[in-house]
């Protein structure tokens, strides 16, 4: 093992805390099956299956035919065989020729037979920009899985979450898109406990305060995490006090904390990779806005990609919502 | 050459009810070249050019491979993002490109630098793609190519869509050379996978359109082996949809030349779709991200460097004395020079400007958008300001 080990915590990444989860998800259950485009002997393109199909073999760990629709496909009548498919599609850009298999069958399927037939299928997405990649590599489309009726979306920030949240997602009867930030796969390395166990976990479908504020709320969810973190120390610079909140959670929403949030500060801003025309920010702002309308101190704000095509990289820092597009927002908010 | 392993021989089957599940014996491949340099005979398929001909697509493909080792090491230098290697299919896409008419359409993957080259296309205009400057850009009807598609498959169905254009504009069969006009759509072995491209198949198919489905089997798509996407030749496919399928050496340029003529020959005169597969192999990584030796065997690219589709034409050019050393050294010469242009062409290609991104999204620009625009100049000028 390439980590170190002191004592009872190990220091990850969040590739790393992806690897170990599934993992540990296959070990805990035979019917745990890993399938995808180069998962096998090369461990994925991101690593992130590196040595599961070494040590659990070619019948769980499945190296796919170039077929995105194929392996969503499959997965469905692995899924009603009884197995828990756990699909991983290689960039964002190409979930496309799986989607009508994502959004017509995979999200309907439970509902259709009237609950006699379960879709425990994650589909793992490594998402979002800023690795420099050619077109079709750099995408956020998280808003058109959570519109989907069915599926529910998730979204991890970081290794420890990813060790724990991909497992709670393959545990989940439920079908789960899996949004992974790509750009922080091998970035950043946090400490996990080894002696903790799932039951210690946040539940899967709940939204966490990373950080206590009591000026503005600022919500973001996977590589935008990161940003909010950076921008509300910026902030705190200044004398603002922000509060963030990690969603993790896409569809459905946890707004227990976000609205408790929102009505301790009043202001509110939402950052994601994503465009902002019918994104995520544009659900949450219509929740904040119905349920704690007189907490408001300024309207609920968004920051993400502009609407347009991902730009070509060089370009991409420049289109990518970063810590002086979110401060800006901040500023607004607070003016108001 | 010898048929890939893992065939459906691996996989005993009830044959006596239903027959063999393949073709019998080995697959058959079209050769005019041997790996030695010598010219061999084929039953039907000829090359019916003279030896300067043969002399342009060495030129040519010395040249294609400049351009991808000059990439390559641009990448490395950091001036680009990611290249993808050609190295190893020279042949197969400077015979099928040198095959095209000036009015045939080119519907490309991201590997076909060589095709760009015979369509007459800048090599500098592939590498903003990879630089990250552009993503193509390219007018693909300046030169009858198409933007380099990275979707897998996506293009086979334009390119079969294209050719249904071209049969209702009455250029298909009419018997004048100057006018009749085809489709190639290029793909790879992996691609054969997908959905769009055994739709592009049927397409193709039940319009009879004048297309040539151009497969380089270079053996891998990535990590994984050919046998993963099929477990027949994939020439034998072409049958099952209906329609002519060819296996030819990839890595000799003089059959891949021929038989590409012979199936745009009938696309030209109307008789419908053609699936070549060129059986060559990436003698590269994936791409300069990929690491090859986590999945493949240094002796298996050992072997196929003996089949290298430049070195056959030289020794075909020299053993018969058809060239002198100033033949090479002007090649040589010429790669230089391409190689400095693309080189100091690349570095001085201008990062465009983050507002650009706004402009064509749509071809009426909406003023939802321009508001946009407008809104992320003044935050930038407010940038300015504080300098
Ligand atoms: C729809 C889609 N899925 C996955 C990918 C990622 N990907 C890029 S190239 C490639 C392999 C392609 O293999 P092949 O078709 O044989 O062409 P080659 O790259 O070998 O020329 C894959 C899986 C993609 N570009 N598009």
């Amino acid at each position: 093992m390439a980590e170190v080990s002191t004592g009872s915590t190990q220091r990850i990444t969040l590739a790393k805390g992806l690897n170990a989860g599934l993992r540990a998800a296959m070990e805990n259950d035979p019917k745990v099956i890993v399938m995808g485009e180069d998962v096998g002997k090369l461990g994925g393109v991101f690593r992130i299956t590196d040595g599961l199909q070494k040590d659990f073999g070619e019948d769980r760990v499945i190296d796919s035919p170039l077929a995105e629709s194929g392996i969503l496909g499959t997965a469905v009548g692995l899924a009603m065989r009884g197995y828990r498919p756990v699909c991983e599609i290689q960039f964002d850009g190409f979930v496309y020729p799986a989607y009508d298999q994502i959004v017509s069958q995979v999200a309907k399927i439970h509902f259709r037979s009237q609950g006699k037939v379960k879709m425990p299928i994650v589909v793992r997405i490594p998402y979002g920009g800023g690795i420099g990649a050619v077109e079709h590599h750099s995408e956020s489309p998280e808003a058109q899985f959570a519109h989907t009726p069915g599926l529910k979306v998730v979204s991890c920030s970081n290794p420890v979450d990813g060790y724990f949240m991909i497992q709670q997602a393959i545990a989940c009867d439920d079908p789960v898109i899996f949004f992974e930030p790509k750009r922080q796969y091998h970035a950043d390395k946090a400490e996990l406990d080894e002696s903790l166990t799932l039951a210690d976990a946040d539940p899967l479908f709940s939204s966490r305060v990373v950080r206590a504020g009591s000026d503005l709320t600022l919500l973001a969810y996977g590589p935008m995490v990161k940003t909010a973190m950076q921008s509300a120390e910026a902030a705190a610079g200044e004398g603002k006090s922000i509060e963030v909140i990690d969603l993790r959670t896409l569809s459905p929403l946890d707004m227990g904390p976000v609205l408790e949030s929102v009505r301790k500060t009043g202001r509110v801003v939402v950052a994601h990779e994503a465009h902002v025309n019918l994104g995520m920010g544009a659900e949450l702002a219509a929740r904040i806005t119905e349920e704690c309308f007189f907490s408001l101190e300024s309207p609920v704000l968004r920051v993400g990609g502009f609407d347009t095509p991902y730009p070509p990289s060089r370009i991409e820092e420049e289109w990518l919502p970063d810590l002086d597009r979110v401060l800006d927002a901040v500023d607004r908010a607070l003016a108001f | 050459m010898t048929q890939q392993a893992g065939t459906t021989a691996d996989f005993p089957g009830p044959e006596d009810v239903f027959g063999p599940s393949h073709a019998d014996g080995g697959p058959e491949l079209v050769q005019l070249l041997t790996p030695e340099g010598e010219r061999v005979e084929h039953p039907e398929f000829s090359f019916d050019l003279d030896d300067e001909a043969i002399k342009g697509f060495y030129r040519d493909m010395v040249l294609t491979r400049r351009i991808d080792v000059e990439a390559t090491a641009l990448q490395r230098h950091g001036e680009l993002g990611i290249w993808a290697q050609l190295l190893g299919q020279e042949a197969a896409q400077i015979g099928s490109g040198r095959a095209l008419a000036p009015q045939d359409f080119v519907f490309p993957t991201y590997r076909e630098h060589g095709v760009a080259w015979t369509r007459d296309l800048d090599p500098l205009r592939l590498l903003g793609l990879f630089r990250g400057v552009d993503q193509g850009g390219w007018d693909p009807n300046a030169n009858n190519f198409g933007l380099y598609t990275i979707v897998i498959g996506a293009q086979t169905l334009h390119a079969v869509g294209y050719a249904m254009g071209m049969q209702r504009d009455g250029v298909v069969g009419t018997g004048d050379a100057e006018r009749d006009a085809a489709v190639v759509a290029y793909f790879g072995d992996g691609a054969s996978s997908q959905g769009d491209v055994n739709e592009s198949f049927i397409f193709a198919a039940s319009y009879n359109a004048p297309v040539v489905f151009f497969c380089q089997n270079n053996q891998w798509a990535i990590s994984e082996p050919f046998e993963r996407q099929s477990r027949v030749p994939l020439y034998q496919r072409a049958l099952g949809f209906g329609f002519h399928g060819v296996r030819v050496d990839g890595n000799d340029v003089l059959a891949c030349y021929a038989v590409t003529k012979a199936a745009l020959q009938r696309a030209h005169e109307g008789s419908g779709p053609t699936l070549v597969e060129a059986y060559t192999y990436r003698m590269g990584a994936h791409t300069t991200t990929d690491d090859p030796t986590r999945y493949r065997l240094s002796s298996d690219v050992e072997a196929w460097k003996l089949k290298d589709p430049i070195a056959r034409v030289k020794a075909y050019l020299t053993r018969n004395g058809l060239v002198d050393d100033s033949f090479f050294e002007e090649i040589e010469e010429e790669a230089e020079q391409l190689g400095h242009h693309l080189r100091e062409g690349c570095k001085a290609l201008p990062d465009p400007s983050p507002l650009s991104v706004f402009d064509h999204v749509y071809v009426d620009q909406t003023p939802e958008l321009a508001a946009q625009k407008e809104a992320y100049a003044a935050y930038l000028d407010s940038f300015e300001g504080a300098h």
